[in-house]
């Protein structure tokens, strides 16, 4: 068997160990064995790749590697796992501008003129890896907070993306007519690249913090896109295979998040969303007037003492504060009080689908504990006290009665249900959408405002002092 | 020949993309969205195949190592990013299934 055959052989092995891991992600009791297997696969093809007669020097691969082997692990090892979300952003950038350069360096080769097959895939990879790597980074700020969750629009915005199509197509264009020789190859080029990395921005940047999870997982699936064209470039299998089957099951997990939302792809990537804070108050008849109520720990613990049923319903504030140690906790004085905790979790609660269950995991919820969203809802009229810990778009009853809210239809938890309400938040500010939450406003609402960890001890404090009474 | 090949190869991974995960419980969609992230940084291979190549040009040395290096975060981070969230569930007793999303 020559090394070609050999090397062949190795990344259909290698393409085969993909398709399972992915498909045992899917499932809880195989995911983990899943992504292992799809491991194995990404060392077999890059083992049997440092044996292609193309390889020549190893200098240059072995620093990459040690540079990038560094970097990630770290990444790893010392994220904590409420910044997982926008790790996986950076990752996926990482990613796409890996498949851009890969594009760029057979570009780069001393060589002929491109023929239009490969002139148009080189095109390909650099655009849809451009796009990817600064669409991710401005993702990654978003989520981490460097930059405003709030979608930032301009006038003549469309106007302006579609100029920017226009320019990338033309440049596009005149590269592969030109082979990418002569005068005009190199700067059409250089043209595309610049275009895709400010597309990047300008198509993510009207997209309201709240839906970062769907922008990730289609750019998720476009680096995976990317990858394939860049397959096409150097005319890899593997990468052709693995890469187009990230891109389009990537396309359908993107779909299934929408659905969650109930919204539209569409919707999400367009509309601008939660853009129009302001919902014309007090015009539309759904709106609820009231003010806010605020409630103090002590309080707090005597409606929780005399609790039987109570619902946690989690969002992204627990994870800010890294509360789900002292709300594990607090269950389980709770429990030990006679009363019966659920968590309600929402599907897009968090900044991740996802996210609350692996934090509640992480501080050892048990998982009988855990329900969705609607199991939990024809129970909420039984429930004594529903707390709501830094959740906010997703218990807000505008998205179920106020048809001029931008999150109506939207289906949420309706912790409104619950006889008494206790939102834990930070301060007065609207959601990370930036809609203002008309749960804050209703009779039966009390707000414990403070940093949601500090609070919850305050509240588990009064339970130790009671034991110990 | 080969071209044809490798696009007919490409039209059968897009159906089996559509078709291979549905249904997914929603606790699992960004371990899957993280475990998929780490499978696209297969341009590593693209990626070494560039760095690894003696044809004279600084260029494309210096494109093809920053790929890897790249291409490298990718991979080790995201499957590693990915372990330690599904880690997280497995303390969890298996004979309990995920509910549907």
């Amino acid at each position: 068997m020559n090394t070609e055959t050999l090397i062949n052989f190795a990344y259909i092995v290698a393409s085969i160990l993909f398709i399972f891991g992915l498909k045992m992600l899917g499932r809880q009791s195989t995911a983990r064995r899943g992504n292992m297997l799809s491991s194995g696969g990404m060392l077999l093809a890059v083992v049997v790749t440092l044996i292609d007669q193309q390889v020549v020097t190893f200098q240059w691969i072995l620093v990459g590697l040690g540079i990038g082997g560094a970097i990630g692990l770290a990444c790893a090892r010392l994220i904590k796992m409420t910044s997982m979300p926008e790790m996986v952003a950076l990752l996926n950038g990482f990613g796409g501008l890996a498949s851009l350069l890969v594009g760029w360096a057979e570009y780069a080769k001393p060589g002929d003129t491109l023929s239009t097959f490969t002139g148009t895939v080189i095109v390909l990879a650099v655009f849809i890896g451009g796009i990817t790597f600064t669409g991710s980074l401005y993702a990654f700020g978003k989520l981490s907070g460097k930059l405003s969750g709030k979608p930032v629009l301009f006038g003549g915005q469309q106007i302006v993306n579609g100029a920017l199509v226009l320019g990338l197509a033309a440049a596009g264009v005149l590269f592969v007519i030109n082979g990418g020789a002569g005068a005009m190859g190199p700067n059409a080029f250089y043209a595309l690249l610049a275009i895709a990395f400010i597309l990047g921005i300008t198509l993510v940047m009207p997209i309201g913090g709240g839906d970062m999870p769907v922008v990730i997982s289609m750019l998720n699936s476009l680096s995976g896109l990317a990858a394939c064209a860049a397959g096409f470039v150097i005319l890899n299998n593997v990468l052709i295979v693995a890469g187009c089957l990230v891109g389009t099951s990537g396309v359908i997990l993107t779909i299934i998040m929408c659905k969650a939302m109930n919204r539209s792809l569409a919707n999400v990537l367009f509309s601008g969303f939660g853009s129009d804070a302001t919902t014309a108050a007090g015009s539309s008849e759904g709106q609820i007037q009231g003010e806010l109520k605020p409630i103090s720990a002590e309080d707090t613990f005597a409606v929780l003492e005399a609790a039987r049923e109570v619902v946690v319903v989690p969002g992204y504030g627990m994870a800010v504060s890294q509360a789900q140690h002292v709300v594990r906790e607090l269950a389980e004085m709770l429990e030990n009080n006679g009363a019966e905790v659920r968590f309600a979790i929402h599907p897009v609660a968090g900044r991740m689908p996802g996210h609350m269950n692996v934090l509640l995991a992480e501080a050892n919820v048990p998982y009988e504990q855990l329900v969705e969203m609607d199991s939990v809802n024809p129970q909420m009229p039984m429930m004594d006290v529903a707390i709501v810990i830094g959740a906010n778009d997703v218990v807000n009853p505008a998205a179920a009665r106020d048809k001029s809210s931008p999150i109506y239809g939207m289906p949420i938890i309706n912790a409104h249900e619950a006889r008494t309400v206790i939102c834990l938040k930070r301060g007065k500010g609207a959601g990370f959408s930036g809609i203002e939450n008309q749960l804050f406003l209703l009779e039966n609402t009390r707000m414990l405002y403070g940093d949601a960890k500090a609070s919850l001890q305050a509240v588990a404090s009064e339970f130790k002092a009671m034991a110990e009474a | 020949m080969e071209l044809m090949l490798l696009l007919f190869i490409f039209v059968l991974a897009a159906f089996l993309g559509f078709e291979l995960i549905a249904k997914v419980p929603s606790q699992l969609h960004t371990p899957l969205m993280s475990g998929s992230n780490a499978i696209s940084g297969i341009t590593i291979v693209g990626a070494l195949l560039a760095a690894g190549a003696d044809d004279g040009s600084t260029l494309t040395t210096v494109l093809g190592t920053t790929a890897v290096a790249l291409a490298t975060i990718n991979v080790i981070g995201g499957y590693l990013v990915t372990d330690r969230m599904l880690g997280m569930f497995k303390k969890k007793d298996s004979g309990k299934k995920g509910g549907d999303a």
